[in-house]
């Protein structure tokens, strides 16, 4: 645990990294006095099959391979002594998607989990966060050479939870880390869905889903840290909010490095506003050291329904009640219709209904 | 046998300056079965007249009336005019993403016919029609004009007005952009449309090269917000050489 700081700086909300989120209803999680538990809150569902293992292990044997100036999640690390490790074996292709289910206690508390994907190894990972909670969370997902690796990650808390987390990648030689993250529950999330490349020829993509209603603050901070040559990213995050009190954030950091040449990134961040008063904040970043790159480029739009698709829709005889209907869900339904599973697919489309029911869509 | 009558239409657009009259007083009737060319140069209101026929919010319509088979079309919403039997085959068909064209056309039979279609036959049915406009069958599985080519969009349009089976269809420049093997496909789904379903026909071009497939009855002359000249295909042949010069204010 050396070199990690033992006193945090709380934030007070003018940091850059802050600015957007209301640290009051942080519950105390970025306050260094608040006291936290140390607690174990993801546990694989069903049992272990042939081509992974699960086991928990001292911090200490396991650290962190990255670097983080985020204070919970240095809070994160100081606190928890145990880390949940799941490891996909060296060539294993693990067919069935493993998944692993996050129950948290009653009390504030803070966990590591660790996932790596041995070299070579095919497989799917979902996290599924449902219920209520008051949660500090990281989880380091480590690609060794050739792997090829689906992390899902589904926050469909209940609206009281708070959820702090981050979910770094690093990506080895020739590897692929596709993820989708969909966020539809909780109070507040915030969460650090972010890239870093061990060597060349690694390959991610990120696509995210963000659905806030009234009350709901669900902020994704995207960095991807390209400091190798020929790495490729692509990040696609979509978000849609109704009610006057929904708030998101969305953060595409892309930082290209002077020695990443042949680098090859997109980001694109799309957000559909149902309601007037909603607020959404998009901040993409690309900052490009080196010309030698394949391609870098970024887009972001946020808009009311588009006129244009309602009256196609309605000109062809579809009522305009179900004319949204149908905007909506493809527009939901262009990232969850990737997590190719379909029982989590229904889930997440019926969750999405029930809220659009809620909010008269 | 239906019949569609614009009486003195008017339509204006708002703009900064306050409403913008477009649209000054167009009388035109279609029946059944019949085909009209509307020819005219770019701007002169053509698409506004589709348009607003269709029910864009865009568009106010300040005077006149529009009647199908009677009933007053401009009292209706937009999918209302669609379920009394209006098409309109747009020049520019809007891009859904994340609805797949199965869905889309599914959903629209649904909501013309006022029941879900028997699966079995409305998935021969969309096949049969696809494969008559020499579309591959996997379009069915792509997101309502997301990435399609000129070509596609056009051919969807018409795939939909094939299915939909309206009794009165706008064409809005569905030959615009298409090469000759497209505008070839287009017009005989277009012809085949007419013949089995006794459609009417109202068809915008700025060219008359689709009139050498698709044969108009009657043939009008669209400038400044109205017709200005009406007559028979032989009317395309004397625009094809002399051009809309004579039409536009100098």
């Amino acid at each position: 645990m050396s070199g990690l700081p033992t006193n945090y700086l709380t934030p007070t909300g003018r940091e850059e990294a802050w600015r957007f989120t209301p640290l009051k209803r942080l519950s105390g999680m970025h306050d260094a006095s608040t006291s936290v538990l140390d607690r174990i809150s993801i546990q694989l569902v069903g049992s272990v099959r042939a081509g992974f293992n699960i086991e928990t292990v001292s911090a200490a044997d396991l650290p962190p391979k990255s670097t983080t100036e985020d204070v919970i999640i240095q809070r994160v690390r100081a606190t928890a002594s145990k880390v949940t490790h799941l490891k996909i074996d060296k060539e294993a292709v693990v067919s069935e998607p493993i998944f692993l289910k996050r129950s948290a206690g009653t009390d504030k508390e803070l966990s590591r989990t660790v996932v790596t994907a041995g070299a070579h190894s095919k497989a799917t990972v979902v996290v599924e966060n449902e219920g209520a909670g008051t949660i500090g969370e990281e989880i380091e997902i480590r690609l060794e050479a050739g792997a090829n690796l689906t992390f899902i990650s589904l926050q469909e808390w209940n609206e009281n939870a708070i959820h702090l987390g981050r979910h770094h990648a690093i990506v080895g030689r020739d590897a692929t880390f596709n993820s989708i993250t969909i966020t539809v529950g909780g109070s507040l999330v915030r969460l650090l869905p972010t890239v870093e490349y061990a060597d060349q020829g690694g390959s991610a993509e990120l696509l995210g889903l963000y659905f806030a209603t009234d009350g709901q603050h669900l902020e994704h901070r995207v960095h991807v840290e390209h400091g190798i040559p020929n790495g490729k990213s692509r990040v696609t995050y979509k978000g849609i909010l109704a009610g006057a009190q929904a708030r998101t954030v969305w953060i595409g950091d892309v930082f290209i490095r002077g020695n990443a040449e042949g680098t090859d990134t997109y980001e694109l961040n799309k957000n559909l506003l149902l309601t007037d008063g909603a607020r959404a904040d998009s901040v993409p970043n690309l900052e490009i050291e080196t010309g030698q790159i394949v391609g870098a480029g970024h887009a972001s739009t946020t808009g009311r329904f588009d006129d244009e698709q309602l009256f196609y829709l309605m000109s062809r005889g579809i009522p305009m009640s179900e004319a949204r209907r149908l905007v909506i869900r493809g527009f939901f339904g262009e990232i969850v219709n990737k997590i190719g599973i379909e029982s989590v697919e229904e889930r997440l489309m019926n969750r999405i209904d029930s809220q659009l029911a809620k909010v008269g869509e | 046998m239906s019949q569609l009558v614009i009486k003195g239409l008017q339509v204006g657009v708002e703009t900064e300056s306050g409403l913008t009259e477009i649209l000054r007083g167009v009388d035109l009737t279609i029946n059944s079965g019949e085909v009209h060319a509307i020819m005219g140069p770019n701007g002169s209101g053509k698409s506004t007249l589709a348009y607003s026929i269709a029910g864009h919010p865009k568009y106010t319509i300040t005077g006149g009336s529009v009647t199908l088979d009677g009933v007053d079309v401009l009292e209706m919403s937009v999918d209302e005019r669609a379920k009394a039997g209006l098409f309109l085959a747009m020049q520019y068909p809007v891009e859904v993403p994340g609805v797949s064209v199965a869905n889309f056309l599914r959903t629209a039979a649904t909501a013309l016919r006022g029941e879900a279609p028997k699966v079995r036959t409305w998935v021969g049915e969309v096949k049969d029609a696809m494969s008559k406009l020499a579309m591959d069958p996997a379009f069915s599985e792509r997101s309502v004009n997301e990435g399609f080519s000129g070509g596609e969009k056009k051919r969807h349009e018409i795939l939909q007005m094939e299915l939909l089976k309206p009794k009165i269809a706008i064409l809005d420049e569905t030959d615009s952009g298409l090469d000759v093997d497209a505008l070839r496909i287009v017009s005989e789904g277009v012809n085949r449309v007419k013949q089995e379903q006794n459609l009417g026909i109202m068809l915008i071009t700025h060219y008359t090269r689709i009139l050498r497939y698709i044969k108009p009855d009657f043939v009008h002359v669209f400038a400044g917000g109205k017709i200005v000249e009406e007559g028979g295909s032989e009317l395309a042949e004397r625009l094809e050489e002399k051009g809309y010069a004579q039409y536009v204010k100098a």
